[in-house]
């Protein structure tokens, strides 16, 4: 199953884009409550956003954006049908992606 | 068959030519690692913005709540006047690395961006936009009742 939910909405020539990723975002700072031992950092560091395969926003995040993270913005110059991707990549190198209809 | 070929040649061909003669579209953003790294707001921004001053501006709008309850998940939201935004950033000064967040908008976006972040305590959030090519930075006290960096 995608860690990603996406929701776009298309407005008036403008498209909203609201995202949730399932990632844990940990920071290195917590502890395991029985062994003591430290979690370590694992989090998203960057996210990309294509229309159609072209980028239309990049973040670059570190482990203070939070647990499953929102991400929300508006482009315009898409239309209904139009593809949207979305990837990310964490500090253990994992990715995952996906792909919706623009509507 | 000889369809089967042709566009294997041309799909061949435009791999070439797309990963080897032009690369004008960033597939990701350039993660920096000193700015990420900084643990005070100005070694954050001299990082993250080595060869400008950043200069303050009332064209920034910081949408977040005066008082936190909960610092492990504070709703940020960032718009601006300022013409031809090229990314958005946040710090908050008083986390153990400032840099939060940065959101490179390509010409296509409208000048808001909108998350949620951790906050280690009650601390000044900034918001940097980068317009024309400048810096250009707005600040809020958030009150953080438990903080949410553990």
């Amino acid at each position: 199953m995608s860690t990603i939910r996406v929701r776009t909405k298309l407005k008036d020539g403008v498209t909203t884009v609201r995202a949730i990723i399932r990632h844990p975002m940990e920071t290195g700072f917590r502890f395991n409550e029985e062994t003591k031992d430290v979690i370590p950092a694992h989090y998203i560091k960057l996210v990309t956003i294509k229309h159609n395969g072209d980028v239309v926003m990049s973040c670059d995040w570190s482990r203070a954006v939070s647990k499953n993270p929102y991400l929300s913005f508006e482009f315009t110059g898409a239309k209904s049908g139009d593809m949207l991707q979305l990837d990310w990549l964490d500090t253990k190198g994992k990715t995952d992606s996906v792909e919706t209809t623009i509507e | 068959m000889f369809r089967r070929d042709l566009l294997k040649t041309m799909l061949g061909a435009g791999a070439v030519f797309v990963g080897g003669l032009l690369r004008p579209v960033k597939t990701w953003a350039v993660w920096n690692d000193a700015a990420f790294g900084a643990e005070n707001l100005q070694s954050a921004l001299d990082a993250y913005y080595p060869d400008s001053e950043v200069v303050p501006s009332d064209g920034i709008t910081i949408g977040v709540r005066q008082e936190i309850e909960n610092g492990a998940v504070v709703p940020i939201k960032v718009t601006t006047d300022l013409p031809d935004v090229q990314s958005i950033a946040i710090f908050v000064d008083k986390n153990p690395n400032p840099l939060i967040a940065n959101f490179d908008l390509s010409p296509r976006c409208k000048a808001f961006v909108s998350s949620r972040i951790k906050m280690d305590q009650s601390s000044e959030v900034m918001a940097v936009v980068m317009s024309r090519g400048k810096p250009y930075s707005s600040k809020v006290f958030v009150t953080v009742h438990q903080g949410g960096c553990a």
